[in-house]
């Protein structure tokens, strides 16, 4: 049993398992959204002093930082009791495209570890990518009102436009980067 | 007891993230390169189906279990707000490889150098908090 759910999930398990989380989320009358539990912790460590934005109750929040720590301990338990040691079955065309940028062993690992890892921190290429990275990550979602997990599944499953149209703005972003921006930042 | 809940669903969030393989950054890079139908295949199971569940759930009046209506306000309407702010996650979404659910299951993975994304998108939310009412919306 636990050699079988150890296994890489097929897509069509995983979407359907998304959707439960959301589901589950919904009974327990919350939203789904990630991203939302970046605005509590920064109204808990006093944010709400310097802005109005902050200035939120956010003890009623408490339940999705309960939520993400649950994130975090899914991804302890999936990488030791769960844990499966091969390689990410990538499109080969990925992995040739990635070589030609200079990324080895695309698939080995969950990240490019040349790069996010304490010794990929010290240089140029991983300190940007972690770190202007994260900030697009944190100042974006909260500009669109909702990452991924709000907009892409939870607004579109109810049939939001403007859940779409942050849907879009993500295809935007990540194609840019990929195709303009990643090509000069990863061969740095 | 209430919190144990949340704790449980986010924990097996966390497992689906981790075997779905969306917590890679080189999954996110190969959807962007339209290489695989590997993430669209997630999300787009994902979004049918919950479609699906959600008209249901309007259908048959489904509350919560403390009796309320379901927490499902409709977003306010806005053009400039929603690509801007998508377009920015977007750039962050392909260059850091993770979206902020991921960002935490990583930690979880071992990484733990993701905590300077985690930080970073933290301070992120601070600065658009900061810059809010100079931004259009």
């Amino acid at each position: 049993m636990i050699e079988f759910i150890s296994q890489p999930w097929p897509w069509y398990v995983s979407g359907p398992a998304i959707v439960l989380v959301m589901g589950l989320l919904l009974l327990a009358g919350k939203t789904f959204g990630v991203s939302d539990t970046l605005r509590t912790t920064c109204a808990i460590g006093g944010a709400g002093k310097v802005s109005e934005f902050f200035k939120i109750d956010w003890k009623d929040q408490l339940w999705n930082i309960v939520f993400v720590i649950g994130a975090i301990l899914g991804g302890l338990i999936a990488s030791t009791i769960l844990q499966q040691p091969e390689a990410i079955a990538l499109s080969p065309d990925t992995v040739d495209k990635l070589q030609a940028l200079g990324i080895q062993n695309a698939g080995e690992n969950f990240l490019p570890e040349e790069i996010f890892s304490w010794e990929g921190f010290v240089t140029v290429r991983g300190f940007v990518m972690m770190v202007i990275g994260g900030f697009l990550i944190g100042f974006g979602a909260r500009y669109a009102g909702g990452c991924t997990s709000g907009h892409a599944i939870t607004g579109l499953s109810n049939l939001q436009l403007p859940s779409l149209i942050a849907v879009i703005g993500f295809f935007i972003g990540g194609l840019i980067m990929t195709y303009f921006i990643l090509p000069s930042l990863l061969t740095l | 007891m209430k919190y144990f809940a949340y704790l449980a669903i986010g924990t097996f969030f966390g497992i689906v993230m981790t075997k779905s393989q969306a917590i890679s950054w080189f999954r996110i890079y190969e959807m962007f390169q339209f290489d695989s139908f590997h993430m669209y295949g997630i999300i787009g199971s994902a979004v049918a189906l919950g479609v699906v569940l959600i008209a249901l759930f309007k259908k048959y009046n489904v509350k919560s279990v403390d009796g309320s209506d379901l927490a499902l306000q409709p977003k306010e309407m806005s053009i400039p707000r929603y690509l801007i702010g998508g377009t920015i996650f977007g750039l962050g979404w392909a260059m850091a490889g993770a979206c902020p659910g991921p960002i935490y299951t990583l930690i979880g993975n071992g990484y733990a150098v993701i905590v300077v994304v985690l930080a970073s998108a933290l301070l992120g939310t601070f600065t658009y908090g900061l810059l809010r009412t100079k931004l259009p919306h």
